[in-house]
């Protein structure tokens, strides 16, 4: 279980997380939702250690991740634009990132294949696509079998095959013992994946529940209309 | 953290610049060695050469690498990675392959023509003056956050030590004529780096008579084995402390 408690973080004079809270429990799925710039991947940086928050306290399985690295173990991440080293091959960046992972023996090579990665093994970093990037990340996110999840838009930039084959390891890796943290923008795949919505407006959070319970609350069948309503209603609470 | 500088090893190397930096380097000590038939003397005009060229090209060299492996960071630090390991495994990659560098292009060939302690001087004080600088463009490039920047800021370092600096030196000898300075030079000396390695080289050859009062002031302290030592010390003081301020720094950066 990973604790967020009160995490506030200033880029200067842009407050980018106000005094945020949240708790991602086991088995479960959580749908990161907000405007661009509202703070998502502010906050997937601060559980990852590579934003360190002004204040407030993260801690994952009850210990604070503060100056700690070994947590990570149970991570794994999938940026929103991956950036590799330019001169390696994707085989190279492959068996560089197992040889430092040594310890880790349960390696999950199906995104690999399931891409077809392997076959282009001998491709520099520099000469792929943003899409093939995005394939090689999310291959290397579920690469060392984490209990921990997080994707930052992990659709985005895929062709329609490669997003059927992303989202159908998504939920076949579901289960109690992991959690997930998706954000994106194609809120129709949210709906599909994810099981709880947290909604970021401006640095704060304004929704954090089942999905279930806010489409019952709002009305609505579609996450996406669902989500419109809480954007509407948070937008009147700033005039009024 | 073996691993890692292993791998920033290999991608050094990959680029070619540090081989065409060694091979440069080692042209012009050749060709200093045959234009000069005394050793002492190429030596010295070696000595002047490196001593721009050396921390030039250390710690412009050491900007742009970290900023071109900014990627790489980014992606060790998503990974169960000590940030400590990634800062000081870069910084041992980046001094071992300029150190490799400078020994092989300036310490191989000047043994063949001359095997004296000035030139086991030489090559000590190069490679320290290499860390020095690989160091200082650490900070550099930690402070700032774009790669245009870290290069003005680096390039002002060099400035600053190897031109700058000197021209204030002298304002303040030339201002202050008329009371004994010595020991104030000394002190002076120390906070520059370049300074430091020049002067090691200089009393070794012996040359030291040509600088006056002063000149047998310095010989008087670093011809002695404790001025050598309080040399090589403030050389190493020089790497440590930029270094351990980037290290800092780095712990805290946001990525």
């Amino acid at each position: 279980m990973i604790s967020v408690s009160k995490i506030e973080k200033r880029f200067g004079a842009l407050d980018v997380l106000k005094s945020i809270s949240a708790n991602f429990e086991m088995g479960r799925s959580y749908a990161l939702i907000g405007p661009n710039g509202s703070g998502k991947t502010t906050l997937i940086k601060s559980i990852l250690g590579m934003v360190v928050p002004d204040s407030g306290r993260i801690e994952m399985d009850g210990e604070s991740i503060k100056g700690k690295w070994s947590y990570r173990q149970k991570i794994g991440y999938m940026p929103q634009i991956g950036r590799y080293p330019d001169n390696m091959t994707i085989g190279q960046l492959f068996s560089m990132m197992k040889d430092l992972r040594s310890d880790c023996k349960a390696i999950d090579e199906e995104l690999i294949e399931g891409f077809g990665l392997d076959k282009i093994m001998s491709k520099r970093m520099h000469t792929l696509s943003g899409g093939t990037r995005q394939k090689v990340s999310a291959a290397l996110a579920f690469l060392f079998n984490p209990k921990v999840l997080i994707l930052d838009e992990p659709t985005a930039g895929l062709d329609p095959l490669a997003v059927e084959v992303i989202k159908e390891k998504i939920l076949t890796e579901m289960g109690d013992s992991k959690i997930f943290i998706i954000t994106s923008h194609i809120l129709s795949d949210l709906d599909e994946l994810s099981s709880h919505a947290l909604y970021l407006d401006n640095g704060s959070l304004i929704y954090n529940d089942s999905i279930a319970l806010l489409k019952e609350e709002t009305g609505e069948i579609k996450l996406g209309k669902a989500i419109a309503t809480i954007m509407r209603r948070n937008q009147k609470n700033v005039i009024v | 953290m073996i691993k890692i500088a292993k791998y920033v090893l290999l991608d050094i190397l990959r680029n070619r610049f540090v081989i065409l930096y060694t091979f440069f380097l080692f042209l012009v000590t050749l060709s200093m060695f045959s234009l000069e038939g005394n050793s002492d003397k190429a030596i010295l005009s070696l000595l002047n050469i490196i001593l721009m060229v050396v921390p030039l090209v250390s710690i412009i060299f050491t900007t742009i690498h970290f900023f071109n492996s900014y990627e790489f960071i980014e992606l060790l630090l998503s990974q169960p990675i000590n940030r400590k390991a990634i800062f000081l495994s870069e910084f041992s990659a980046v001094s071992i392959a300029l150190c490799l560098a400078y020994v092989i292009g300036v310490g191989v060939p000047v043994t063949l023509f001359s095997q004296g302690m000035d030139t086991v001087y030489l090559i000590i004080s190069g490679m320290l003056l290499t860390l020095v600088f690989v160091a200082l463009a650490f900070c550099a490039s930690v402070l700032t956050r774009d790669k245009a920047k870290g290069i003005g800021v680096s390039l002002l370092f060099w400035f600053y030590f190897t031109l700058i600096y000197d021209g204030f030196v002298l304002y303040v000898i030339y201002a202050f004529n008329d009371y004994p300075l010595d020991k104030v030079t000394l002190a002076l000396v120390s906070l520059n780096p370049v300074d430091l390695a020049r002067i090691i080289i200089l009393l070794k050859l012996d040359i030291s008579a040509l600088m006056g009062y002063t000149g047998a002031f310095y010989k008087q302290f670093f011809g002695s084995s404790m001025g050598i030592i309080y040399s090589f010390v403030f050389l190493l003081i020089w790497a440590a402390l930029p270094l351990s301020i980037s290290l800092r720094k780095f712990l805290k950066k946001d990525i």
